[in-house]
């Protein structure tokens, strides 16, 4: 691989704009190819081009066919990212495992003193109040939005900002009887039912969790099993 | 944080080392790591990264310090019908393939 295609590729990633690296398996000669354009010494017919940005598209590793050899297609897309209501005490094992699985972390919470404390140095830390925050986050189809303040002043803007969003998974600390009183606030705004059934409340899989670090992990687990199983699994 | 395998090996290479990487391009059956996996290997065999789950990365590093030395990117072959099973073979019955490349 050529420096200059490597720091073109790190420096598409930095500024998070997806790029796919195409490699001629037999000459090993290379392409990058973005949404609106390429750039490498590698010869690709323009529907392999096009064959290359759905498979970024689609963030699949993919070989093609082409007359001059195989061509492996390899997306880098942005990672995604998980968004953290509230940075109390079960947010730090949160963020870390979150950092862990690959996700860009944000914590956000409005309350200075709680995000000031040790545990979030990896992670971005946002003060905006959580619509606001989530608003200039604008969850994606890739991202994961997590509520973890059990104050209604603060998980409530939250939880409707990201229902507003195509975000994978939605989930919210509490238990049932918090969340059933959640559901009823948040129908008041006037979400209908099975929108709020996007909501994971009580939020996590059910594995007995006590610590902040077990609920951490039940939580991580449940946006994992979303995420590669689907909504139904 | 996750590891940032490319940008160690643009690191590596900055600072005069030699380096090879090596990527999952197709698996087959269970494998151990998906396509894309990568792997960075300098010229003294310190690697980062990942291609298995350590069944064939001693294969893959000396093919590494061979592209490193030689130039000649290369695409490599593993799995349980592989001749070469016995010492690199995947213990979990799938197989993978391996693309090796000298970063210039």
């Amino acid at each position: 691989m050529k420096r200059v295609l490597l720091d073109d590729l790190l420096a598409a990633r930095e500024a998070g704009r997806p790029v796919a690296l195409a490699t001629n398996l037999r000459s090993g000669q290379q392409l990058l190819v973005y949404r609106d354009g390429t750039s490498g010494d590698l010869c690709l017919d323009i529907d392999m081009v096009v064959a290359a940005g759905e498979a970024l598209k689609a963030d699949r590793g993919t070989t093609l066919s082409t007359p001059a050899g195989e061509v492996f297609v390899h997306p880098f897309n942005p990672p995604s990212r998980l968004i953290v209501v509230g940075a109390v005490h079960i947010a730090k094992p949160l963020a870390q495992l979150g950092s862990l699985a690959g996700y860009g972390v944000t914590v956000v919470d409005p309350r200075r003193a709680f995000a000031a404390g040790p545990g979030f140095e990896e992670v971005a830390v946002s003060g905006e109040w959580p619509d606001e925050a989530l608003t200039r986050l604008k969850p994606g189809a890739s991202d994961a939005v997590v509520t973890l303040t059990h104050d209604p002043k603060l998980d409530d803007p939250a939880l409707d900002t990201a229902l507003r969003s195509p975000a994978f998974y939605i989930g919210a600390l509490g238990s049932r009887k918090t969340h059933a009183a959640r559901l009823l606030r948040l129908k008041k705004r006037g979400f209908a039912d099975d929108e709020l059934q996007r909501i994971h409340g009580p939020v996590g899989l059910s594995i007995g969790a006590l610590s902040p670090a077990e609920i951490a992990i039940s939580i991580m687990a449940q946006v994992t099993q979303t995420r590669r199983q689907g909504e139904d699994s | 944080m996750s590891e940032d395998i490319l940008r160690e090996a643009a690191k590596w290479r900055k600072d005069g080392r030699g380096v090879a990487l090596a990527t999952v391009v197709s698996t087959w059956g269970s494998s151990p790591r998906p396509v894309g996996s990568q792997l960075a290997v300098d010229d003294k065999g310190v690697f980062i990264g990942s291609v298995s789950g350590g069944c064939i990365e001693g294969a893959v590093i000396k093919e590494a310090l061979d592209a490193i030395a030689g130039g000649r990117p290369r695409l490599l072959d593993f799995g349980v019908t592989n001749e070469q099973a016995w010492d690199v073979g995947l213990a979990c019955g799938g197989k993978v393939q391996v693309f090796v490349e000298r970063l210039e």
